[in-house]
């Protein structure tokens, strides 16, 4: 098979036998779909970024001015206690965050509580709603005005308590599905092994449980940290005024529409995305080999104590997520917090106020839409090179690595670089400046890298006997591809599409920059109602974008259901 | 056009893999095209209070049907530093309600087209460019005001304040929200009016004294008074308008007019000179100095360009028009940057409310 694939392309232009061109315009064809995959990341990705890079050196009107920049940021005490505010949330938020989900994930694993699906459907609840709706949500709880305004421990929740709270409720779903993935994969031998040696259930948490999922640990750590020291949304509405890097970039960008100074800021916001990134990458090389095919799952026994524990705590998280949504919801519906506490529906009333009005929330359906069609078929086809295409396999490489990158690229930076490289007059593609297009190759990229790693997955899955038989069969891998492969990768392609759909719902970050007259985003808006003081319409809509996303994916569970008892009877025999 | 061809090209190479990518890619080439029946599209950029824009526009293709606004929003700084940075390649047609120094700026960076609108000399002169190459046009003056929330003072025992002066009291320590002036027109008007008022060391000493009041600055300028009027703050510095709107709602809200004065700036349009639509560009500017369109700004607005046309504003203090201090408008303007400057060293992140 590699045999033929890497006949020279110019026998091609040559007369040959039919068979022959079947074979030669099949092997062109690999390499085509190769080259197009690895187009369309280079500019949707690396030129993009290059951009950015040229940008923090270069003034407004694009003189080179060596480090000038960098220095006029280092010498402005405003701009560099971000950094020094930016770390310290780094560090809170991710303590508090990983040992709040460690313990859920914990309770998930290692207890017998009842109801587990239920807590665990209510702790993935934030990752179908913009990070904005937990920090208006808490300015209704704790605010100066909040129902529970005294319980507040700390002076004011506008500020760097109040960010972490907010960002704690957003992305503990992200670090709970690490850590529990992790505490599942120990062996349960090693358990029976410490309980023969006498070890008591404390010993073993701190011999078996803790060292057995340090992979874990660390890499939840990492994509933590990154989490909430990229994420802008909160640290604008409820930060006052503790200024951080992504708050800073916001700023530059759209205040003040100082774009070099803007592309400095990110430079230095990568900085941290990138080390954690590296070291999660270096995580998981480490972690495959952690379980084996001897390994036995951990099956929890029932234990009273710990048991009701687990029950006690998950029970109390719940209260806590439930919580923010149900007061998202109900200070939507109040006509005037808090002196006129009636219900209405005044404030879904969009279009009299900032931010779009309700065409910004068709936009954002249409705009998700977008994202789950073109990514996933664009994800498909890139995972489906990188894993079955069988020639260059150093550009397969190349491609692999450009699209586990994302995940490192804060999506503020992103949307930047995208407008330096797309806004460009010279950019024959500046064409896109403004309207969905941009905006739905801006999100696909974003989120591109879970996509893809959960694409190549599903591939690997498959055995790769399927090619050489097709193969030997004279049948064209295309053909293989969209009667076998794809038909057989269904659960993978569905969970791409609903990942990116809610997103792509959910993201302010890079969108926040690319957004045009006609294109206005839900998320967007949110942002822009609560920035005008329309606290309460800016809750009305992060509401609209949780039940859209909640809804799709409630469709989404009951139709995968009924494809999957159609098309993937082969799983179970 | 080259750019659309182009982008089918590139559609057309990615769809040799993917035709779903060709089907996202053909929707919204379509969208790029221009006018069609006859209908001529404006790009107008604008710092207006969003809930007027509506009442605006329809006003608008009420006597022009064939011409449809496409409205971009943001507050004052933004949308100033927007049309500044899209300078080599200005996305806009008309710029209609934007602050007088922010349209005097970009009359210097020969930005804005030369044009005496329809009917101009009937206006105020205060409202109108009255230089040989007119390039702006005014609509309405809006005016600082402080937003005061009569629950919030009863709650904490704050006595109602009178004057600038009385707001660097220690009783209102962090009970003090008012706008950024590096995003909000709002903010810098403020800004303005204490260094002509004050002077420039006085006004820079008593901007260092309310800083020690204030809790947060806000992008925008009416926030403080939506703040304020929800009780989150018990004072926010703001203008007139919100304030009037709130207490229309029931908001328990006093509007204060500082003894001292307030400053004012005017709201106004003009044409950028690089657009290709001159002729509708011209047509909605002859608009907007219309009494029609001025009756409009009253609504909201208790000083308007078009002499005898302004109503009371209901829940509007009577005394504004008496309280606008003499502004410097070209001063406002040429210094603009330089203030900006360093009002963000000395205020913006340097202190960060414990929490």
């Amino acid at each position: 098979m590699t045999h033929r694939a890497e006949q020279p392309v110019q026998s091609n232009l040559l007369p040959l036998s039919g068979h022959k061109l079947e074979l030669d315009t099949e092997s062109l064809f690999r390499k085509l779909w190769l080259i197009a995959v690895i187009t369309v990341l280079i500019a949707s990705l690396v030129l993009p970024l290059s951009a950015l890079l040229v940008h923090s050196f270069q003034d407004s009107d694009k003189n080179w001015v060596g480090l000038s920049n960098f220095i006029t940021y280092l010498t402005n005490p405003a701009l560099t206690h971000s950094i020094f505010n930016t770390i310290t949330l780094g560090l809170i938020g991710t303590v508090v965050i990983i040992s709040t989900a460690f313990t859920f994930a914990w309770c998930m694993t290692r207890t017998q509580l009842k109801g587990k699906s239920i807590f665990k459907g209510i702790a993935y609840i934030p990752l179908l709603t913009p990070s904005l709706l937990s920090a208006i949500s808490l300015i209704y709880w704790f605010g100066n005005q909040g129902v529970l305004k005294e319980w507040w421990p700390f002076e004011s929740i506008y500020g760097l308590s109040g960010i972490v709270f907010a960002i704690s409720f957003w992305a503990f779903p992200h670090a709970l599905i690490i850590l529990t993935t992790s505490l599942k994969q120990q062996d349960a031998r090693l358990y029976e092994a410490s309980e023969v040696l006498g070890a008591g259930p404390w010993r073993t948490f701190f011999t078996v449980t803790l060292p057995g999922c340090k992979y874990g640990l660390i890499s939840a750590t990492a994509v933590v940290f990154t989490l909430v020291v990229t994420d802008f949304g909160i640290a604008k509405v409820i930060g006052g005024q503790y200024n951080v890097l992504a708050t800073d970039i916001y700023k530059q960008v759209i205040g003040q529409q100082n774009f070099s100074m803007g592309a400095v800021v990110s430079m230095v916001l990568l900085i941290p995305a990138l080390i954690t990134f590296i070291v999660d990458q270096w995580v998981q090389k480490k972690q495959q080999s952690m379980f084996d095919s001897k390994s036995v799952v951990y099956q929890p026994e029932p234990n009273t104590t710990r048991d009701a524990f687990g029950f006690v705590y998950c029970t109390l998280i719940a209260i806590v997520m439930l919580s923010i949504i149900v007061m998202a919801g109900y200070s939507s519906l109040v006509s005037f917090w808090p002196y006129d506490l009636t219900l209405s529906l005044n404030n879904y009333q969009f279009d009299m106020m900032d931010g779009g009005g309700w065409g910004a929330f068709t936009n954002s359906l249409i705009m998700a839409t977008g994202t789950m069609v073109v990514g996933t078929a664009f994800i498909f086809l890139s995972a489906y090179g990188c894993q079955k295409i069988d020639v260059w396999p150093s550009l397969r490489k190349v491609i692999h690595m450009l699209s586990v990158i994302p995940s490192a690229i804060p999506g503020l930076v992103l949307g930047l670089s995208y407008i330096f490289f797309f806004n460009s007059p010279n950019n024959p593609l500046n064409g896109i400046y403004g309207t969905f297009l941009i905006l739905i190759i801006s999100s696909v990229i974003h989120f591109l890298t879970v996509g893809h790693l959960t694409m190549v997955t599903a591939l690997k899955q498959l055995p790769t006997e399927i090619e050489s038989v097709t193969e030997s069969m004279k049948v064209p891998f295309y053909v293989t591809m969209g009667r076998v492969t794809l038909p057989m990768t269904v659960p993978a392609v569905l969970e791409v599409g609903i990942y990116l759909f809610v997103n792509a719902m959910t993201t302010v970050s890079a969108v926040v920059f690319l957004y045009g007259v006609d294109t206005m985003l839900a998320s967007v808006a949110v942002l822009n109602m609560d920035d005008a003081g329309d606290t309460a319409p800016a809750a009305a809509m992060a509401m609209m974008i949780f039940i859209s996303a909640l809804a799709v994916k409630l469709l989404y569970s009951g139709f995968s259901y009924l494809l999957l008892k159609r098309t993937d009877k082969w799983r179970y025999g | 056009m080259s750019m659309s061809s182009n982008l089918k090209t590139l559609c057309a190479a990615v769809a040799a893999s993917s035709t779903l990518l060709l089907a996202g890619c053909g929707n919204d080439t379509a969208e790029l095209g221009g006018s069609e029946n006859g209908i001529t599209e404006l790009t107008v950029y604008t710092a207006l209070e969003a809930d007027l824009l509506k009442s605006y526009s329809e006003a608008f293709s009420e006597d022009h049907p064939n011409i449809k606004i496409n409205w971009v929003r943001d507050s004052t700084g933004t949308i100033t530093a927007k049309l500044l940075a899209e300078k080599e390649n200005p996305q806009a047609d008309v710029i209609w309600g934007l602050a007088g120094t922010s349209l005097l700026k970009m009359k210097s960076e020969d930005m804005l087209a030369t044009y005496a609108p329809e009917n101009v000399e009937k206006l105020d002169s205060k409202f109108r460019d009255n230089s040989k190459d007119p390039s702006w046009v005014g609509m309405d003056a809006w005016v600082a005001a402080i937003c005061f929330n009569t629950e919030e003072a009863k709650k904490f025992n704050l006595s109602k304040p009178t004057s600038w002066q009385d707001l660097t009291k220690p009783e209102y320590k962090g009970h003090v929200i008012m706008p950024n002036p590096n995003s909000s027109g709002t903010g810098y008007l403020d800004v303005s009016s204490w260094l002509q008022t004050f002077g420039d060391d006085k006004g820079w000493d008593y901007m260092d004294n309310l800083h020690t009041n204030i809790s947060r600055y806000t992008h925008s300028g009416s926030k403080p008074c939506k703040l304020a009027a929800s009780g989150e703050t018990a004072i926010g510095i703001s203008f007139a308008y919100p304030g009037a709107k709130l207490i229309g709602k029931g908001a328990p809200l006093d509007l204060v007019i500082p003894s001292e004065g307030v400053g004012w700036e005017i709201e106004a349009t003009a044409i950028l000179n690089t657009t290709d639509k001159m002729d509708a560009a011209k047509t909605l500017v002859d608009w907007s100095i219309t009494p029609k369109a001025n009756k409009l700004y009253n609504q909201g607005y208790a000083v308007v360009a078009y002499p005898g046309i302004a109503q009371p504003v209901e829940h509007f203090p009577a005394e504004v028009t008496e309280k606008m201090i003499k502004n410097d408008f070209e001063w406002a303007a040429k210094n603009r940057d330089e203030i900006l400057s360093e009002w963000q060293k000395r205020y913006d992140g340097k202190s960060d409310p414990k929490s």
